[in-house]
């Protein structure tokens, strides 16, 4: 088995910037990731853009391309393609690449596994058609492929990005379906003083929108009682807004209302998490470098609370000094002399979020969706089931699962996990952190036998470098 | 690119290689990703749950919510996970057959 001081889950700004500074400070370091290339979701495929690609997806996404290249340039063991399907203490990761079961072995961890896309369960969300907002952007990032007759459904300043992307790529969406109210603009205007420390992002955002005018994107705010229509495709998003009823047909619907810490692999190795109420989801209990309740255990990043690029790539520079002070390659000096421009920036970063965070709630209606709405899409549980459970005396979300088998299938409960919580929560009276999430096992992700006996003939296989 | 597909893909892939979908050839563009050529290709079904049969697409396409799983030679795996290569023989899982 190959044996690093680090290894690293994730090749996304916080992986890559973590991998770069561990490794220039003298520690072995493995790095592994899902994608054949590193990036993350955010800077997907970066590294090969063409020039036509990076002025639809703008500068943002082009300033990836820094980091991927200080990745290649480094002494990073890029492991890519990998799945990890299992950690544990020690410590051993195990993952699948190429078809292959293998396993690397490290004296410290950092998890950079990122963000998903907040749960939205709506009625229709589960027919053909209907993605993610992220998903749109994969598949401009990864592959140049836009849908034409699109409507984007939620709230959040990544629907204005899209929509900007896809107005530039001149396939610009039917109209922007938005949640968020009037109300939350002036609850998030408190806010603002602070947010103008952090004052790009926003100029950024008030950009896209004026672009969006400009081009003459329709857009609907304070909208409510959001309906996919269709047999086996989604035909139309219907919609109540300004009090009126609306219809509008379209081929795909991609939705968002927020992304939320991707936690399965820091809860499958026992780092507790707390509901944090700003975010509307569960972070990791972590100390100011990254650290958790584990020793040599650390999470940078969007998994580590929801900070964007910027403040991931930051945060896992800064768990990076404190990796390398443990291991003895660093003075505590030197890190603290290297750390403190990190954290201004990094607080500069996170000026914005309270502000954002108010005035682009989640969509209520996805957060306690109606009885018959779908809430976990691999084994079709309806939220009415899961109220029925709680109203039974169920309290938890496990034996939510073991009575409904909600979150038994092979995601995980990666898009219910949330809805359970909040489902149950509402129903008890109980606090999310008292009814809890799920609990996760290995392996994460499936693993076939004849990956696992491909492992055991060729002996733990050292993994391919790149 | 079939003109009744919902997507459309910006530029002209290199290399289109054939890939069996359901035994029926399809062109898709050699080393891409494979659930975006298949949409792009018009492919709006990628399978039918277990449970009821309803028919699902890419959702996450970040391998996170399953509901691009194919079969292919047999095993069923993350369409948006893998690159196109020439010869791929794909089945759409139908209904309650698989778990
Ligand atoms: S589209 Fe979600 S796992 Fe492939």
């Amino acid at each position: 088995m190959a044996e690093f001081d680090l290894a690293i889950i994730g090749a996304g700004p916080a992986g890559m910037a973590a991998a770069v500074v561990a490794e220039k400070a003298g520690l072995r370091v493995a790095l592994l990731d899902e994608q054949q290339r590193p990036g993350g979701q955010i800077y997907r495929d970066v590294s090969r853009a063409s020039a036509d690609r990076v002025r639809v997806l703008g500068a943002d996404y082009s300033y990836g391309a820094g980091l991927t290249t200080a990745l290649a340039e480094s002494g990073v063991q890029h492991i890519h393609g990998a799945v990890v399907w299992a950690v544990e203490d020690g410590f051993r990761l195990s993952y699948t690449a190429n078809g292959t079961a293998a396993q690397v072995s490290a004296q410290r961890v950092l998890i950079a596994t990122g963000a998903l896309e907040r749960p939205m369960p709506l009625p229709g969300w589960t027919l053909p058609g209907v993605m993610t907002a992220g998903a749109a952007q994969i598949l401009l990032k990864g592959s140049g492929v836009l849908p034409q007759r699109a409507v984007l459904a939620g709230s959040g300043p990544l629907i204005y990005l899209v929509a900007a992307q896809m107005v530039r790529a001149g396939v610009p969406p039917l109209a922007l379906v938005e949640t968020q109210t009037r109300g939350d603009l002036s609850r998030a205007l408190r806010h603002l003083p602070g947010a103008l420390r952090g004052w790009r992002g926003l100029a950024k955002g008030l950009g896209l929108i004026r672009e969006l005018r400009r081009a003459g994107v329709k857009r609907f705010t304070g909208a409510d009682r959001l309906t996919v229509e269709g047999t086996d495709k989604a035909e139309a998003l219907c919609f109540r807004a300004g009090g009126e009823d609306h219809r509008i047909a379209c081929e795909t619907v991609l939705l968002h209302h927020g992304v939320v810490p991707n936690t399965q692999v820091a809860r499958s190795i026992g780092v507790s998490h707390r509901w944090s109420s700003a975010q509307q989801a569960f972070t990791p209990v972590l100390e100011a470098w990254g650290g958790t309740d584990r020793p040599g255990l650390f999470i940078a990043g969007d998994g580590a609370g929801i900070g964007g690029a910027m403040v991931a790539e930051l945060s896992g520079r800064l768990a990076a000094l404190k990796l390398a002070e443990e291991a003895g390659h660093l003075s505590i000096s030197e890190r603290d002399r290297r750390a403190a421009p990190l954290l201004r920036a990094r607080s500069r970063e996170l000026a914005i979020r309270p502000f954002l965070d108010a005035a682009y709630p989640p969509y209520p209606g996805a957060l306690r969706p109606d009885n018959d709405t779908l809430i976990c899409r691999c084994e079709e549980v309806t939220a009415g089931e899961i109220r029925q459970t709680a109203a039974l005396g169920c309290l938890g979300p496990n034996q939510a699962k073991s009575l409904t088998r909600a979150g038994m299938g092979p995601c995980q409960g990666r898009y219910c996990g949330l809805t359970v919580t909040s489902l149950l929560s509402e129903t008890t009276g109980q606090s999310p952190d008292e009814t809890g999430y799920y609990r996760i096992r290995p392996p994460l992700k499936p693993v076939t036998l004849a990956e696992l006996a491909a492992m055991a003939e060729t002996g733990a296989t050292d993994p391919e470098g790149e | 690119m079939p003109a009744d597909s919902p997507f459309v893909a910006l530029s002209h892939p290199e290399r289109l290689v054939p890939v069996q979908v359901d035994g029926k050839e399809l062109m898709l563009p050699e080393g891409e990703n494979l659930a975006a050529s298949l949409l792009a290709a018009g492919v709006r079904s990628f399978r039918e749950t277990p449970v009821s049969g309803a028919p699902r697409a890419p959702f996450c396409m970040m391998g996170a919510c399953f509901d691009c799983l194919v079969e292919i030679d047999g095993i069923q795996r993350q369409a948006c996970m893998l690159s196109v290569t020439e010869g791929m023989d794909i089945t759409r899982p139908r209904g309650a057959t698989h778990g």
